[in-house]
């Protein structure tokens, strides 16, 4: 296994790209053949033939440049609250107790519907869309911040009590890189919630991004250069996705 | 003869549970001299884990003294070294930073850390493994560095809970040769906490018997075999004449031991049906 692993370096990916390859070419064939409307789903062919039109006309790396910075303003706000709230959440059982079922509710809101009213407090602009996506992701980052912590195995923490740590020592040296991985799986579901109420927040209140973008071709039946946008959004979702397992990668290299 | 450098003095620790209170250690008197490998071995459930924590200071006794060099103590003590029964390596630390660890405590630049966990790496035969992970490692091995982080904290008194308990006899005979080795070399005073026979005879000076619930002392075994020691001599006939001393102490407990686990099961099959 180890051996063709290191024969061909490059497989797996070679292998991800020509599934997705063969994909896009399945689906041109079934809809040119007629199986599935091209007026529901166009060809891949012409959805490659509109990038350009949404590149030179519609100014899409500007647009999608502001929902990046957008999901990274988010992004950073949730792991800085959300680790935050979570290691609070473990300190304090009184807060505990009477907190996490209504972080577990906020998880399940339909916070985007509140819209209206982040418009009349940070009016109709950038911070709206930020605040909402924040909210939206805080409660993952949160419970599974809680979760990471508390299950840091009874050994470990024996053994820092064994090496007479401080309650701050247990926890910077012991408790946080014990509950890392769990922390990034609450980080990377928080970034999700953020990526989707961002651009649905955009798609609202038109504030600029990729979200009225797609509104606008949807609306002028464009339903290539539709998909060409949505395109960018997976690009800003799997962008976010690479950083953030670079990071992983850097903070527990023992994953 | 040397004071004995840990007393564990008339200690008492009872558990709350549905059915009141119940003694786990109920009045355990013992001491270790300087150098000195004592064992203590009794049956499932007898408390011995009780004693290790006590000792170590994670759990506190209602009754009793712990003291180590004539100072009373009243939880973790940096004398004391403890190697647990779990895995218990950070995974997410290379195997020289884990044994680094109580060195990064006590404020050791890096450079004179990493040379010295570098020695005890190789006390415990892991040279060249000093940038791997643990999760790269077998059972034995993460064991053994452990083992290696206790001792670069260089406690005056190691004690161990059933540190080979998951590990094949194979494996446990070679590690119990190493722990000798390196008991002998830095003539570190060990308490062992153990189940094992063999290996309670193949290490100690002393071992000490305990009763099944509630934990008591029930005998102090004195073990005359010639030192330096290793996994060679499981094979003389005074090995084997320890082995079935202690044996025949143990047996009566463990067998109550299995009687009671029984009783327990019967009851709760009652219950359920």
């Amino acid at each position: 296994m180890t051996a063709k692993a290191n024969r061909w370096p490059l497989s797996p990916k070679l292998v991800g790209l020509g599934s997705l390859v063969l994909f896009f070419l399945l689906l041109e064939a079934v809809i040119r053949i007629g199986l599935i409307s091209r007026y529901v789903v166009p060809p891949p062919s012409e959805i490659l033939e509109s990038f350009y039109g949404i590149i030179v006309h519609e100014h899409v790396f500007r647009r999608f440049l502001l929902t990046a910075g957008e999901c990274l303003a988010a992004g950073v706000l949730i792991t800085i609250f959300g680790v935050a709230g979570g290691v609070l959440l473990h300190r304090s059982e009184l807060l505990r107790r009477a907190c996490e079922t209504w972080v577990a509710s906020l998880a399940a809101a339909p916070i985007v519907l509140a819209y209206p009213l982040f418009m009349v407090l940070f009016g109709r602009n950038s911070w709206t869309i930020i605040i909402i996506g924040f909210i939206a992701g805080l409660p993952p980052v949160m419970l599974k911040t809680l979760e990471g912590i508390a299950g840091t195995r009874r050994v470990l923490i024996n053994v820092g009590r064994s090496f007479n740590l401080t309650p701050t020592q247990q926890f910077w040296k012991i408790q946080l890189p014990a509950a890392l991985p769990v922390i990034f799986t609450g980080i990377r579901l928080g970034l999700i919630f953020a990526l989707i109420n961002v651009v649905g927040v955009e798609f609202l209140i038109n504030a600029g991004g990729l979200g009225p973008l797609i509104n606008d071709l949807a609306e002028r039946y464009d339903l290539a250069g539709t998909y060409a946008a949505i395109c960018f959004v997976i690009l800003v979702s799997v962008l976010f996705y690479m950083t953030l397992e670079r990071a992983e990668r850097w903070l527990r290299p023992a994953n | 003869m040397a004071d004995p450098i840990l007393v564990v003095d008339d200690i008492v620790v009872s558990f709350d549970t549905t059915e009141g209170p119940i003694a786990a250690v109920d009045h355990v008197t013992f001491d270790v001299r300087p150098g000195e490998f004592l064992s203590v071995i009794g049956p499932s459930g007898c408390g011995k884990s009780t004693v290790f924590n006590v000792i170590g200071g994670l759990l506190s006794h209602s009754h009793g003294i712990v003291s180590v060099s004539g100072e009373a103590i009243n939880g973790p003590h940096k004398s004391i070294g403890m190697v647990f029964q779990e895995e218990s390596t950070f995974p997410w630390r290379t195997v020289i930073d884990n044994v680094a660890f109580p060195l990064e405590l006590n404020g050791l630049p890096r450079r004179e850390r990493n040379e010295r966990a570098k020695h005890f790496i190789a006390m415990v035969g892991l040279a060249g493994f000093e940038n791997r992970y643990p999760g790269e490692l077998s059972g034995g091995m993460r064991q053994r560095v452990s083992l290696a982080r206790t001792l670069a904290s260089e406690p005056k008194i190691l004690l161990m809970d059933e540190p080979f308990a998951a590990l094949d006899e194979q494996t446990r005979l070679l590690l119990g040769d190493k722990v000798l080795q390196i008991q002998q070399q830095l003539h570190q005073t060990t308490l062992l906490i153990t189940h094992n026979i063999t290996e309670a005879v193949q290490m100690s000076d002393r071992i000490l018997v305990m009763t099944y619930r509630p934990g008591r002392v029930k005998r102090i075994v004195e073990i005359h075999l010639p030192r330096p020691r290793s996994s060679d001599i499981v094979s003389s006939d005074a090995f084997g004449h320890y082995v079935a001393e202690v044996w025949s102490d143990l047996r009566e407990e463990a067998s109550r031991g299995m009687e009671d686990a029984e009783r327990h099961a019967l009851g709760t099959a009652g219950e359920a049906s």
